[in-house]
């Protein structure tokens, strides 16, 4: 039972603090922990599954969620049919050629176990691809490159982009899955790194299908308009009623949308994970990563089940990273950091404990508000720490510059700490 | 006249740059490999160490630039290197003994290790960017090229230039020399034998009273120097991110697992095999080949294979083949 208790009290705690924060400096910055918060437990979850269940190490969290930022704005944006017209079928045409042309290697391969008629195969076909591709991505990206210069999306409801950044990441978990997971855990640790750099190389390169560097903003929202509900006079009289004026209030309201809807998802993904992880399917994942040989001799199939838990966290982070990306209403590739996206989540699920989902989620929002905090924090900290120092020293100045650099190593020393003195976590599987 | 000045544009652009870029990324997985070899676990902190022990290099090269003291036409990095190998030798020491010596003591599975050295990556990281920020830096002074365009051109009447830089030159020849030193202490001192048989076989080697904490210090000692030099290289070479560091890490794994992880001698082949690739690939051959081809067959386009954003994809697909194919290297590496 006090198990239980710990789980409570902890849960309490990081419910304090955030409460704490929105008494104390703004609830603006709250419900912009909260927020960031939900999804990077709904993350946590996603790592937990696959490192703490299935012990299957990937450090390749941040393609997956990149891949799903990119599914919002595919589905969600408003096609560009002049771009279309220009050469999006013969693009599509193009990717469907490269697929083709793995596929038929691959069971080439298979049937022939010929290096050279491979090779050849793969040769004859990148040269047919670019062939195809080369003129259709030239003409989409001459389609006024200033203001679109890319495809479009398909105009869909923002929320299907989360289903569909689901699946895109449980396809590329797929590919992956395939080739690297028989290998040993330091190698699927390079792989899914590798992967996940190549994800994010592909979403600043190719433009025609993500517009690359130049950004897609004004991805469209699941929630009302802040300019609408100032301009409607019933929400104005609500708002006041609560002593708030307009603005405040509807930016307020905002977020508090934005919560709701990812906790109901929070909550969907937790329940499902908590009655897998105690069902017979829980029982035999955990029994597969504590002894993989006695599991293999009693028939459960290994290799199978990896991939299937590997699918699963993967899908988890893609709906993660497709929340976050409509969250931010804005897909912009060069801020994807391993540094934040991968190991910050690393982090989240070993200092929360890893094989407990409740831990993960904890994890999740504890990191994540010393994350923000150390940030907003820092300088006071550091201009008590520095008080005792001459005004004109450059040793201060430089110290307060470079405050913003803090929470890495902060990130660092906790997770050192935990391994070392608790290193099940802060809530133990049980 | 036109096969020379292929054979010339082919040496500019593919087999200069990539005979450099190889020597660093060699350097660089010899300390991968080492530390897999001796502490059995693959370290992510690598590349920010590199970033670190370059860091330590820079700060010295500007003392000495403010200074006065300066090489003449080399570049004064040269004159810091030592005192970068020392602080990097300091810090890694004093993480060892504050944290892997704990998880040894343990016997820690090799992936605990793995997450050790991610926190540890945390820390280097922050402490780059803490000292010296995250902003592109530039240290390299003296003389820049050996041979300059220009010079070549106006001395052999050709039309394509040949340049090397100073840098390059300095890459090449640090690199033949370092290799040589560490191939020496591995192969005739006695503590160099002692890290073999620590590496071939743990046990036994403590058994025939091999001590196991020495062993393990005289591997940081040589990676600190390792990473630093290689760090320092490259930097003079292209120029000082932490960030780019950090992704160096990628392409060093692909070397040294490519050579097989544990072999010394893989970990330098790795790093050819990678650079050349990475070059070739996201190379745009037009320039060469206007010289080859008949007119009729000029090519239009730049006849670049991929753009040079995607050269982690070409590591990587070098490692997977590998990996699919030959798991353990071409050098017969471990696979614990």
């Amino acid at each position: 039972m006090s198990n239980h208790i710990r789980t409570v009290t902890l849960f309490a705690f990081v419910a304090l603090l955030i409460v704490g924060t929105g008494m104390l400096q703004s609830w603006d910055l709250a419900l912009v922990i909260l927020n960031m918060g939900l999804i990077s437990a709904i993350m946590a979850l996603g790592v937990n599954l696959q490192w703490g269940i299935a012990g299957l190490f990937n450090v390749g969290v941040m393609g997956f969620v990149a891949l799903g930022g990119m599914a919002v704005m595919l589905t969600s944006v408003d096609p560009v049919p002049e771009a279309w017209a220009a050469g999006g079928v013969r693009a599509l045409f193009a990717l469907i050629l490269g697929a083709g042309t793995i596929i038929v290697t691959f069971f080439a391969w298979k049937k022939t176990k010929n290096r050279y008629l491979a090779a050849a195969l793969l040769v004859a076909g990148f040269v047919i691809y670019r062939m195809v591709r080369d003129p259709a991505v030239d003409a989409i990206e001459a389609v006024n490159p200033a203001g679109t210069g890319f495809l479009g999306g398909l105009g869909l409801p923002v929320v299907i982009g989360w289903m569909v950044g689901g699946l895109l990441a449980a396809g590329a978990a797929w590919i992956i899955g395939k080739t690297a997971l028989g290998l040993r855990s330091d190698y699927l640790a390079i792989a899914t790194l590798g992967i996940s750099e190549i994800i994010i190389a592909i979403m600043k390169n190719e433009e025609w299908l993500t517009r690359g560097v130049k950004n897609v903003s004004g991805l469209p929202r699941p929630v009302p308009d802040a300019i609408e509900l100032q301009n409607d006079p019933a929400f104005v009289e609500r708002a006041a009623g609560f002593g708030l004026d307009a603005t405040a209030a509807s930016t307020l309201y905002i977020k508090i949308s934005y919560g709701l809807m990812f906790a109901v998802v929070l909550v969907i993904l937790l329940v499902l994970a908590q009655l897998a992880l105690n069902s017979p399917w829980g029982r035999m994942m955990r029994a597969i990563r504590d002894n993989e040989t006695s599991s293999r001799a009693m028939g459960k199939d290994v290799t199978y089940r990896h991939l299937q838990v590997f699918i699963l966290g993967s899908a988890i982070c893609g709906i993660a990273g497709a929340m976050m990306t409509t969250l931010d209403g804005q897909l912009i590739p060069t801020t994807y950091q391993p540094l934040r996206y991968t190991f910050l989540i690393w982090v989240m699920v070993i200092v929360g404990g890893s094989g407990n989902n409740l831990g993960a989620v904890l994890g999740g929002f504890l990191i994540w508000f010393l994350w923000v905090q150390v940030e907003t924090l820092g300088p006071g900290f550091m201009t008590w720490v520095t008080s005792w120092m001459p005004d004109d020293s450059n040793l201060k100045a430089h110290l307060l510059d470079s405050v913003q650099h803090m929470r890495l190593l902060t990130m660092g020393v906790i997770l050192l700490m935990v391994l070392r003195f608790s290193p099940r976590g802060l809530l133990p599987e049980r | 006249m036109d096969f020379i000045n292929a054979i010339v544009a082919l040496s500019n652009f593919v087999l200069i740059p990539a005979m450099t870029y190889g020597s660093q990324l060699a350097l660089g997985a010899l300390g991968v490999t080492l530390i897999y070899g001796i502490l059995r676990f693959s370290n992510f902190a690598h590349g920010d160490t590199m970033a670190f022990g370059t860091m330590v290099v820079i700060l010295f090269t500007w003392l000495f630039q403010s200074w006065g003291i300066s090489l003449g036409p080399l570049p004064t990095a040269l004159l810091a290197i030592p005192f970068g190998i020392a602080g990097t030798a300091a810090l890694m020491l004093i993480t060892d003994r504050g944290i892997y010596r704990f998880y040894r003591s343990q016997k820690a599975k090799p992936v605990v290790f793995v997450i050790v050295s991610i926190g540890v990556m945390f820390i280097y990281n922050g402490l780059t960017r803490f000292i010296l920020g995250t902003d592109d830096q530039r240290f390299d002074d003296g003389e820049r090229f050996i041979i300059n365009v220009r010079e070549f051109k106006e001395m052999t009447g050709l039309a394509e230039g040949l340049g090397i830089k100073t840098t390059q030159g300095l890459t090449v020849i640090t690199a033949i020399l370092v290799v040589i030193v560490l191939f020496w202490f591995l192969n005739k001192t006695r503590t160099g034998k002692s890290m073999r048989a620590y590496s071939d076989n743990e046990d036994l080697a403590l058994l025939s009273g091999i001590n196991p904490e020495r062993v393990v210090m005289v591997t940081w000692l040589i990676v600190a120097a390792l990473v630093t030099i290689a760090g320092t290289l490259y930097g003079l070479d292209k120029s000082y991110k932490p960030f780019t560091y950090f992704q160096l890490l990628l392409p060093i794994f692909a070397a040294a697992i490519v050579g097989g992880l544990g072999s010394p001698l893989g970990a330098i082949a790795g790093g050819f095999v990678i650079a050349f690739s990475e070059v070739t690939i996201t190379y745009a051959w037009k320039k060469v080949l206007v010289y080859l081809m008949p007119d009729a067959l000029e090519p239009s386009g730049l006849v670049q294979l991929m753009a040079t954003e995607y050269k982690f994809a070409v590591s990587f697909m070098i490692l997977v083949v590998v990996l699919l194919f030959k798991p353990t290297g071409l050098f017969k590496g471990k696979s614990v």
